[in-house]
């Protein structure tokens, strides 16, 4: 991006550039009227959502269109992340030291890079989730422009669209959690951009030494 | 296409509960189509389409008496014609009248997300709602007997409403008063059912069809279209009418352990992460990061 190099206050690293930060909130949007207007179909004690979300054909209208939207987001965060999303040897570690990062003794935790496995969890999860929830919707949206539509083809695609949903919803909670109420100050790194180098050191430190140039640390 | 006087038993997508539910003392009503009577004459299609105003919907020919293949969303009644080789040699040619069967437990009304969209009245039709349909088309993967239909401009699904309008003014059905032969009726449940029976009884003594019978489906609870078939052993002849037709596992398994174990899972979690919250609280505190000095030493 030819935009002047954004500003970084003082003790602060840049974390999310704005490509990455605009994405995620394209994603996040839809995703939230995705939620609540799919919830709304889900069970009718929530129809009420459907009602405040814009009426219930209005609802089932911007679904498929938001679903369009949230699909390409992510789409993008694939081309763009999918390198850093690599499983490594650490996150094997990481995810047998789990009960230490969900307990809040992050010192034990080994080192994480850029994002740590449960990030790269969070991410696969979403980008197989949303292929499985675009080829699905698709199909539900317009059965009759598919050559080989059945009835058994829409019964398989209701309960996956909806199965899908459900495991996506658990993935957001959790990201929800960490991103606003137990890491302090990711919520604002995926606003603003940066964080604090405390932050980097604490929960990203392998990713801190690369782009600190190493300086700090001996060359593997 | 809701009628005042008929009060609704059951309703789609439908928190808390029915305003009509037990509140009505009234007969179940029924269709009984003797197939072994019908002549194929379409008189109930005209009748149909006539008496619902549906705009025309165009035919297929193809060399047959099938000059539609099955209904439509502006083309709900429709004759099935079959040809069927008996093991003696002889031909059947069979003719079913298809259209909704107004299950007394509608896979459509159990699959169907938006409230009110379907109804069933406490005479036991039942009846979509285009006001409140949502055009999601579950309702066509709950049905059967792969009935409703979706209007491809309005994204609004239609099918046979036992013609409500006439049925709530105690007329019979546009379809039962043009049949020519006589081989539809209309009635309670119990007076059809019996009627029925009987017939079949007689197809069975002196008419030389041994598995002539009745068909009224227990899967769906029954249905509120009867059938007397030849055959009734063997209903997939008459052009694929399922022999034991019930509301589709897919339907079940959605509205049942998977609705459960989502309701939950989703409730569970955010007990769940609150309850986390206050146990262990944020990882670290902002305030603390900011007392941190430019290079990362601690203070």
């Amino acid at each position: 991006m030819s935009h002047p190099q954004q500003i970084i206050p003082h003790g602060h690293v840049l974390r999310y550039t704005l490509r990455e930060r605009l994405v995620h909130w394209i994603a996040g949007v839809s995703y939230v009227y995705l939620l609540g207007t799919g919830l709304a179909f889900w069970s009718p004690w929530l129809f009420w959502l459907a009602a405040a979300l814009g009426g219930a054909q209005v609802s089932r209208t911007l679904h498929s269109w938001a679903g369009l939207i949230f699909v390409g987001a992510v789409w993008y965060m694939y081309v763009m992340w999918a390198p850093q999303m690599k499983h490594t040897d650490d996150d094997r570690r990481w995810w047998k030291a789990l009960k230490y990062y969900s307990t809040n003794q992050d010192e034990k935790m080994p080192p994480a890079g850029r994002y740590n496995a449960g990030q790269k969890f969070l991410f696969w999860g979403f980008f197989w989730c949303s292929l499985l929830l675009l080829l699905s919707g698709v199909f539900l949206w317009a059965p009759q422009y598919f050559a080989w539509h059945s009835l058994l083809a829409m019964r398989i695609a209701v309960l996956v669209h909806a199965s899908a949903a459900l495991f996506t919803i658990g993935l957001f909670m959790i990201h929800l959690y960490m991103g606003i109420f137990a890491e302090r100050g990711a919520f604002g790194s995926v606003i603003r951009g940066d964080v604090s180098i405390a932050f980097a050191k604490r929960y990203h430190p392998t990713w801190y030494k690369e782009i600190v140039g190493e300086s700090s640390s001996p060359r593997k | 296409m809701s009628q005042a006087t008929l009060r609704v038993q059951k309703i789609s997508g439908h928190a808390g509960s029915i305003p009509g539910q037990d509140t009505q003392r009234e007969y179940t009503v029924c269709k009984f189509i003797d197939t072994t009577t019908c002549i194929g004459c379409k008189a109930c299609e005209v009748a149909c389409v006539e008496w619902n105003d549906l705009p025309f919907s165009e035919t297929v020919f193809d060399n047959t008496y099938q000059t539609m293949p099955e209904t439509r969303w502006n083309y709900w009644n429709l004759i099935l014609f079959n040809e069927h080789e008996r093991e003696d040699g002889s031909l059947l040619w069979l003719m079913r009248k298809n259209q909704c069967m107004h299950c007394a437990e509608p896979g459509c009304l159990a699959a169907c997300p938006a409230d009110g969209a379907i109804v069933q009245y406490t005479n036991g039709i039942v009846d979509f709602q285009q006001a409140n349909c949502i055009g999601c088309g579950y309702c066509i993967t709950g049905c059967p007997f792969d009935i409703p239909k979706m209007n491809p401009k309005t994204h609004r699904v239609f099918k046979c409403t036992l013609c409500t309008d006439r049925v709530s003014e105690g007329l019979e059905p546009a379809c039962i008063k043009s049949c020519p032969t006589g081989c539809l009726h209309f009635g309670t449940k119990d007076d059809m059912k019996e009627l029925a029976e009987s017939r079949a009884k007689q197809l069975r003594d002196h008419s030389n069809f041994p598995n002539a019978g009745v068909y009224d489906p227990p899967g769906v609870g029954g249905t509120g279209v009867i059938y007397v078939l030849h055959d009734a052993s063997n209903p997939e002849i008459y052009g694929g009418l399922p022999k034991n037709p019930h509301v589709p596992w897919s339907v079940k398994l959605w509205k049942g352990p998977l609705k459960w174990l989502g309701n939950v899972a989703m409730i569970g979690g955010l007990v769940g992460l609150f309850v986390h919250y206050l146990r262990y609280g944020p990882k670290a505190r902002e305030e603390e990061d900011l007392a941190i000095k430019p290079g990362g030493g601690r203070t």
